[in-house]
């Protein structure tokens, strides 16, 4: 039971009258790395989305069934907390344009109107920084806006900014997708040294992707879970045909 | 200690979201009163007498609002006939050309156009043609009004044009069709709702428009047909008899108020409806 | 075509650029048409408008732009709002002369000034509604523009609406925010004829906002068809003059602002 931080129990989504997700039931591991993979439409994003209940933003957005974070319902418990103890990395990087970097890395802080002292403040700019491999590119330019830096150092901003507020998973939607080559392989680097933390959930259309750093593998299929496994088992023995034609390159 | 401090912020929430609710029913208020307000005190006051006969003196009853109607749309429609071509032309070359100086410069000058408040239109043209001809008309209020619609005559074409695809002209250009006759020909027909749109939303604007009016039609008790000489129109008409202590020409009015409110937002329906019916669509 | 505007607009920047020399020379501040009670009268029925209005427009925006951009009485007052920025400024004034007017007098009894009804006031309280509208549909066009990103990556650390308005949807719009007020200023101060009929028309400086007063504008429209004498004509243009110089200044930095804030 220690190994799992995360479980779902027949979970739906749906958009207004588009079922999205089909009755869910997945385990996530603690401290490993999860690849959720399948064709576009399948309903990726919108499960990631659903764990931090971000899906529930949506106007038109519902959800039946159940998700237990550490055997507790998160949908029992206070969303702003839960986001706090989940948090997220988006495909696109957004880093806040208002803000410097290093307003951007306590912006988890001052949007939950925290009071820190300055060294606290100081500590946790840098720590996170570091565990995100960007502080030695910004340390003399931590007061410049966020938005000067380049698209792979952006995306590690948003990824310190989340780090900043200690969670306990890490949600990543394509977030290398928007980048370069070099860059990716900088987060994907990243990523895998954060895993003796953080248990990290990332959803990528990068089959050599998921291929490289996860541990685990979740194909979905239009809306359901066709397979799961150690992303060994997937990569060399898919059960199922739709993973096989999917790794192969046959669709999607 | 957390659980607090998270009870406090969630208050907060639901206290700015009530208070943007409550705010925003408030402002809704004076405008729901307003609208209710024209049309009760209007609708009593329309007839068919009072839309077919002219204003009488004050003491006797009765009395209608025919000139200053006829007079309004002899404005507005001349003003329309003087800004369409202006504003139509304008719009073609600001789609067309690049933006260089000159267009930075012009598309400065609309937007001042716009800007400008309309009593000073009326004191510009004023000075340009009442005063060198020594008499009010309805034409200087026309070319008044026109001035006010052009900006958005030329930005509504300059936005449509901008839709039509280039590869349209480039077809009629590769047929040997002239420039000016692919402009006239292709290009205009395909943008032409929302040229059209764009001169209903001019019209709405200028339609309740006094102060341009109050130094060049300058308004008439009389019927007049003759643009050449001072004309009635319904804005200048409210004006005139809402500041007047007489009931009798209040309830006047009231209802030349119901009659011009009520084609200022069918001209504003009419847009909404053409826009959404009529998009053109590549 | 562009020449036709140019070569017409000439003249008149011409003409009037010279009344204006010839009546400042002809006219001073301290003689019989002294500006300075309007001018004064302008710009404090502009504030007041704005002070009284940019609340409401704001929440409408927020509204609107946040809350509840979708549904059916999203759809009715934002279309109602179109609506009622198209009614013309005799009407406003004309239904102030008749529910305003009242109000205010009943307020001014009870504090104890002389019960004009008409004055500063009611004049700013008019002003303020008419220009609801306009700002509020500005401000609901850049409250819309704020990117959902910026909005998810917020909510995604834990924050309430009320936060991500605060430290998010603000910061970002601060600028949209300036240019709609700015462009609602320009408004209010050259509205002419729903302040004409409210204000009062008297030109003293005031003393309180329950007096009566003028504004640039609404001396124009009063006095200008029976200004006789030249220096009473030129001095009246003069007063178009530097309306038209004020407005076209403040719609030139808003509609800058708002170019910016759009690319």
């Amino acid at each position: 039971m220690e190994s799992t931080i995360l479980r779902t129990e027949d979970f739906n989504a749906s958009f207004g009258t588009t079922h999205v997700l089909k009755n869910l039931n997945i385990k996530i591991q603690r401290k490993k790395i999860t690849a959720i993979m399948g064709p576009s439409g399948c309903g990726k994003s919108t499960f990631i989305r659903c764990i931090n209940r971000m899906h529930e933003l949506n106007s038109n957005a519902t959800t039946k069934g159940k998700i237990y974070l550490d055997g507790q319902n998160i949908y029992e418990q206070n969303p702003t907390i839960l986001r706090r103890k989940i948090g997220m990395v988006f495909q696109n990087p957004n880093p806040f344009n208002t803000m410097s970097i290093y307003q951007n890395v306590l912006a988890g802080y001052t949007l939950n109107s925290y009071k820190l002292t300055r060294t606290k403040k100081d500590e946790i700019v840098e720590e996170s920084l570091k565990n995100a491999a960007l502080w030695d590119e910004v340390k003399n330019t931590l007061h410049k806006k966020g938005t000067f830096l380049s698209g792979g150092q952006q995306q590690r901003l948003c990824i310190a900014r989340s780090l900043a507020m200690k969670p306990e998973i890490i949600l990543l939607d394509e977030p290398t997708s928007a980048l370069d080559p070099i860059s990716t392989s900088k987060i994907e680097e990243l990523l895998y040294g954060l895993k003796r933390i953080y248990t990290i959930i990332i959803v990528t259309h990068n089959i050599q992707q998921a291929g490289r750093i996860s541990d685990y593998t979740a194909f979905f299929y239009l809306g359901e879970l066709t397979e799961m496994d150690e992303t060994k088992t997937i990569f060399t023995n898919p059960k199922n045909i739709q993973t096989q034609n999917y790794i192969t390159g046959r669709f999607g | 200690m957390m659980k607090e401090r998270l009870r406090f912020r969630e208050t907060r929430n639901m206290i700015f979201k009530f208070f943007i609710i409550v705010c925003t029913l408030i402002s809704i208020i004076p405008l729901v009163l307003l609208i209710v307000y024209i049309f009760r005190q209007g609708i009593s006051v329309i007839n068919w007498h009072f839309l077919t006969s002219l204003p009488k003196p004050v003491g006797e009853a009765g009395g209608g609002i025919l000139n200053a109607l006829i007079g309004s749309l002899l404005i507005i429609l001349v003003a329309t006939m003087i800004a369409v071509p202006f504003g139509v032309s304008m719009g073609m070359y600001f789609s067309e050309s690049s933006p260089n100086w000159v267009y930075k410069i012009a598309h400065l000058c609309v937007d001042v156009l716009q800007g400008i408040p309309s009593i000073v239109i009326g004191i510009i043209i004023y000075i340009w043609l009442v005063k060198p001809f020594g008499q009010f008309s309805a034409f200087s209020g026309s070319v008044a009004l026109s001035f006010m619609m052009l900006p958005s005559i030329i930005k509504s074409t300059e936005e449509t044009l901008k839709l039509v695809p280039h590869s349209l002209k480039e077809a009629s250009l590769s047929l040997g069709v002239p420039y000016y006759k692919t402009m006239l020909r292709v290009i205009m027909p395909a943008g032409i709702s929302g040229i059209l749109n764009g001169i209903i939303l001019g019209v709405a604007r200028v339609a309740g428009e006094t102060a341009p009016l109050l130094f060049t039609a300058f308004g008439n008790p009389f019927m007049s047909f003759n643009i050449f000489k001072p004309i009635a129109s319904l804005p200048l008409i409210i004006f005139n008899y809402a500041i007047s202590p007489y009931e009798d020409w209040h309830r006047l009015a009231w209802g030349a108020s119901f009659i011009l409110v009520s084609m200022v937002l069918i001209l504003n329906i009419i847009t909404k409806v053409t826009e959404t019916r009529w998009k053109v669509q590549f | 075509m562009f020449l036709t505007l140019l070569v017409s607009s000439l003249p008149s920047i011409k003409a009037l650029g010279w009344k204006f020399i010839y009546g400042k020379t002809w006219d001073p501040v301290s003689g019989e048409f002294g500006a300075l009670s309007f001018l004064i009268g302008t710009l404090l029925t502009s504030t007041l408008a704005l002070l009284i209005s940019s609340p409401f427009s704001l929440t409408i925006g927020l509204f609107l732009g946040e809350y509840y951009p979708k549904g059916w009485f999203s759809s009715l007052l934002k279309n109602a709002v179109e609506l009622l920025a198209g009614i013309p400024s005799v009407v406003y004034g004309f239904w102030g002369i008749y529910f305003i007017v009242p109000v205010v007098r009943s307020l001014e009894m009870k504090v104890g000034v002389a019960p004009y009804g008409v004055g500063i006031l009611t004049a700013s309280l008019i002003l303020s509604i008419m220009i609801i509208p306009y700002s509020a549909s500005l401000i609901r066009l850049v409250v819309s523009m704020v990117p959902e990103s910026l909005k998810e990556a917020a909510y995604s650390l834990g924050a309430t609406r009320f936060e991500v308005i605060r430290f998010i949807i603000i910061p970002y719009i601060r600028s949209g925010l300036s240019a709609g007020i700015l462009l609602a200023l320009g408004r209010a101060l050259g509205e002419t004829m729903a302040v004409t009929m409210l204000i009062g028309n008297t030109q003293a400086i005031p003393k309180s906002i329950f007096d009566t007063s003028d504004t640039m504008a609404s001396v124009i429209a009063n006095q200008f068809t029976e200004a006789t004498g030249n220096v009473y004509f030129s001095a009246l243009i003069e007063t178009g003059l530097l309306l038209f110089v004020v407005t076209t200044i403040i719609n030139i930095i808003g509609r800058n602002i708002i170019k910016r804030f759009e690319s």
